[in-house]
């Protein structure tokens, strides 16, 4: 009965293919030095089952729709769940009243209409082009001071974020534009870079001035696959991972955000998010419908407008929760169940060498290679998997460059939280482009690894000092994630 | 040399290999010769009884290649004859025009669904599919529906002053899954409008593109371009496939490891079959009884979708292909060869692919009727049947792998 969708995506032909590179492998790593290279080192093996990324969950399709496939050991009474969630995960919500029911209530205030809007084929979105504003990533704002979860307080008429769209008859907050400038930077062995550093402007304020002291963080929407992975890993492996690191004593501190669960009505460990500020896939997909697309929940009932915004209040609602808790469970389990897909190219050699580089550069102390999920009640499917996210889903201090100086609950302005590594070969294929980090600086990975700071700082030496060799080998591993 | 061209194949689609890779090339390919030297000695020493005919296994690849040409052929063919149907309508709107576009449409989707059996493999559809036929669509996205008169990219006069193909193909899924502008299904929506009837079809009248109606102009352009698009880019992908090129997808794909080529084509049926046909083309609209979840929704054109995918994945199965010129494709298919390892398993398998076409034959049209009502109800039954169905098949194609001996995840 097990995972009868998409068993067929074992199939995918590199049997003998992977042999043949560990041979050669081994070969090559035995005698003949053509990887001409200053690292003095011993590559590593594959590890057994390395390229199953998601553990048994784990799908095999590289095409634009990688990102989108059930878990492969999905049980038969979960698709319905998954594939009616899929439906409403692209759904483009309208105004209400609406002809039907079940899809209105956009707004009165949105940044997009659709889940889809911003997570395109379940990536990622990136920053608007120039002179164009802000459409598939957001700004989050708010002002000094904590309110009483410890959240962050927001703009007394802007909210916790700014929406650029709203509904007929309604004003939207703001445009937000993003320009650039660059910073050239250069390599051990003299070859040159250049980082673009993102500037924020806001125009046609809606409702008048932001406060004098606002804060701003711009965010763009991560891939989503492997969340549900995520939320099973057991909040003592996390507190584990922290412990682990100050041993080492290499100056990695990570730590765990501690943020407010609205369902179960107490603090508990973050998981999601660019500051970890969401503890479960629930509280992230719910926070996103009313904050993102304007759509009430029964765990979030409150339109996304502040009593300031007198006019929001007066739109018609698509209902009370506009979206119904069946819907947001299938939406939810959608979200919770979507397949990581698996590695590529993981026994070739230079990938292998790629990845010895990463380990010893040390991008493992917070970009972990692998953990084990914990049990998992409602979708046993998630349960006791062996899973490959690169990610200790820690905070970590990522230094002054990279800072929004904005805090949220535990996280201060320089803290980000490590994001999952898996997939990220196979954004350029699933969303075209290659932008990363919270705010798409990034224009590939090179870029992201020489923008990391603060504690990331030695391993971002480490990679800006090897050979451009190494560095492409580092980089090709990265490609197979 | 087999196995070096395999990694291209199956990995990076029809781009270039990494470059990063490229300096180890001839390298790679002195250590792949020498170790499939090792392999041949090995095998040969072996026993000859388990090991099923390597010909055999080239020659399923060889016809399925024919196959999907034929059929891209085909799809370019009536494609193009779609165009000249609308060419002709909007050089003369008439309600008989816009009649004969809507047949011309409906005898397009019929290549065109066969040709998904080589779907979800990453092969030349792949990086076109989502111009060629995205659905769901946000009809509104493109033009006026019921109550929003002025809704859509085509009364859209102060946002886009021009209609033109950068700025359709720009609009295509941008910020949203069903913002669709291109490829079969704006260009059904173009042609027949809201379905707003239980029983029949949408039915915009064709003097939508005579000036009687607003921005009619602009909206005979949208359908002008749109429909030029797909006959390019199903040229694109016709291109890929066809035959005696000493560069395209068709000649790389003849040439790998045949135990890959047979891992891909099962990977793109068994694809096919499971979640695309049996998840989200009959789950979904099953589950949500929302019409707009059903592929032609616009046409009531979906029964026939379903079973042309059917049939499309049965021609791989069974090797053969009829074109629309109605010359016959005849040749080894997965089904010989499945018959020459385990003939018990083959006869389980296509008896289940021509189980799948039955299946989609016995769901009543029009689709959004047949999904409505209680599960009792005797459309509710045969797409719950159909699901069962093409699922059972998803699953068996991924049991032909290992009858194959096609190794999975080493």
């Amino acid at each position: 009965v097990i995972g009868m969708f998409i068993r067929f995506l074992d199939l995918v032909p590199h049997g003998r293919l992977s042999r043949l590179h560990a041979l050669m492998g081994a070969i090559l790593v035995g005698g003949t030095s053509i990887f001409a290279s200053h690292t003095n080192c011993t590559v590593l093996a594959p590890d057994p089952s390395e390229e199953l990324s998601g553990g048994e969950t784990t799908v095999f399709d590289t095409s634009p729709k990688a990102f989108g496939y059930p878990a492969k050991n999905l049980h038969d009474e979960h698709r319905s769940a998954f594939f009616v969630g899929h439906s409403f995960f692209n759904e483009n919500w309208v105004v209400a009243p609406g002809s039907t029911a079940a899809r209105d209530g956009l707004g009165p205030l949105f940044n997009a209409r659709s889940c889809s809007g911003c997570h395109l084929r379940d990536g990622r979105s990136r920053p608007p082009d120039a002179d164009q504003p802000m459409v598939s990533m957001l700004m989050r704002i708010s002002i000094p001071g904590k309110g009483p979860q410890n959240e962050p307080l927001p703009d007394p008429v802007y909210g916790g974020q700014i929406q650029g769209q709203a509904v007929p008859g309604v004003p939207p907050e703001a445009d937000v534009f993003v320009e650039y400038d660059e910073r050239a930077g250069q390599f051990a062995d003299g070859e040159k870079f250049s980082l673009r550093r993102p500037h924020y402007l806001l125009k046609h304020l809606g409702y008048g001035p932001l406060s004098k002291d606002v804060m701003m963080s711009p965010r763009v929407a991560p891939a989503i696959m492997g969340l549900g992975l995520l939320e099973v890993v057991p909040e003592e492996t996390l507190r584990g991972f922290a412990d682990a690191q100050k041993r080492e004593g290499r100056g990695v501190n990570g730590r765990p955000n501690l943020v407010w669960d609205k369902s179960a009505g107490k603090v508990t460990v973050g998981r999601y998010g660019w500051k970890a500020e969401q503890p479960s896939v629930l509280q992230q997909t719910a926070g996103a419908f009313v904050g993102d697309i304007g759509i009430t929940s029964s765990l979030m009932p409150d339109e996304n407008h502040t009593a300031a915004q007198v006019i929001c209040a007066k739109q018609p609602s698509g209902g009370h929760p506009e979206v119904s808790d069946k819907i947001l469970h299938d939406v939810v389990t959608y979200s919770r169940t979507l397949a990581v897909p698996a590695r590529r190219n993981w026994t070739d050699p230079i990938v292998l060498k790629g990845k010895t580089l990463f380990v010893q550069a040390n991008c493992v102390t917070c970009h972990l290679p692998k953990m084990q999920t914990g049990d998992c009640a409602d979708l046993p499917e998630l349960s006791r998997q062996t899973i490959r996210p690169y990610t200790d889903l820690l905070l970590h201090d990522m230094g002054e460059d990279l800072s929004d100086n904005r805090p949220v609950f535990e996280a201060r302005g320089r803290d980000w939280r490590t994001p999952p590594l898996w997939g990220v070969g196979l954004i350029e294929k699933v969303n075209g482009h290659t932008c990363f980090l919270h705010d798409g600086r990034a224009r590939n990975l090179a870029e992201a690894i020489l923008w990391h700071g603060g504690e990331a700082q030695s391993a971002r030496e480490k990679f800006r000092t090897m050979p451009r060799i190494d560095r492409e080998a580092l980089l090709a591993f990265l490609q197979s994630l | 040399m087999q196995q070096i061209e395999q990694k291209p194949l199956s990995e990076k689609g029809l781009q270039n290999p990494n470059p990063v890779l490229q300096p180890l090339a001839f390298v790679a390919l002195v250590l792949i010769f020498a170790s499939t030297a090792i392999h041949a000695k090995a095998s040969g020493s072996e026993v000859t009884g388990a090991v099923e005919p390597p010909a055999l296994k080239r020659a399923v690849v060889a016809n399925y290649a024919a196959i999907m040409a034929a059929t891209y052929e085909d799809s370019v063919a009536a494609a193009t004859k779609l165009k000249s149907a609308v060419d002709d309508f909007l050089a003369n709107p008439s309600e008989a025009g816009l009649v004969n576009a809507r047949k011309a449409w409906v005898a397009a989707r019929v290549p065109y669904s066969q040709s998904e059996a080589a779907r979800f493999c990453d092969g030349p559809i792949d990086q076109l599919e989502g111009k060629i036929n995205s659905w769901p669509i946000d009809e509104q996205y493109i033009d006026y529906v019921a109550d929003s008169p002025d809704a859509g990219i085509i009364n859209a006069t102060s946002s886009y002053p021009v209609i033109s193909r950068e700025l359709i193909l720009s609009l295509n899924e941008k910020e949203g899954k069903k913002n669709i502008s291109t490829g079969f299904h704006a260009i059904e929506f173009l042609l027949w409008g809201q379905d707003r009837s239980t029983n029949a079809p949408g039915d915009r009248s064709w003097r939508d593109y005579t000036n009687a109606a607003r921005n009619s102009e602009r909206r005979r352009q949208f359908l002008r371009i749109v429909t030029e698009l797909l006959v390019e880019h199903l040229k694109s992908v016709e291109a890929e496939w066809a035959d005696g090129k000493a560069d395209n997808y068709r000649s790389r794909f003849v040439a790998i490891d045949p135990d890959a080529a047979l891992a891909n084509i099962l990977k793109g049926i068994g694809a096919l079959s499971g979640p695309e046909v049996a998840g989200e083309r009959l789950t979904t609209p099953y589950e949500t009884k929302a019409q707009e979840e059903e592929q032609d929704c616009f046409s009531d054109n979906t029964c026939n979708d379903l079973i042309d995918d059917a049939r499309g994945l049965a021609n791989v199965y069974f090797g053969r292909y009829k074109t629309d010129p109605g010359r016959k494709i005849q040749g080894a298919g997965l089904h010989d060869l499945l018959m020459r390892i385990n003939p018990e398993f083959a006869a389980k398998l296509s008896t289940e692919v021509e189980a799948a076409v039955a299946r989609a034959k016995e769901i009543p049209p029009p689709f959004d009727q047949a999904i409505l009502g209680p599960n009792s109800a005797s459309g509710r039954i045969a797409i719950k049947k159909a699901i069962k169905t093409f699922q059972a098949q998803s699953d068996l194609v991924a049991e032909a792998a290992t009858v194959l001996s096609i190794k999975l995840n080493l």
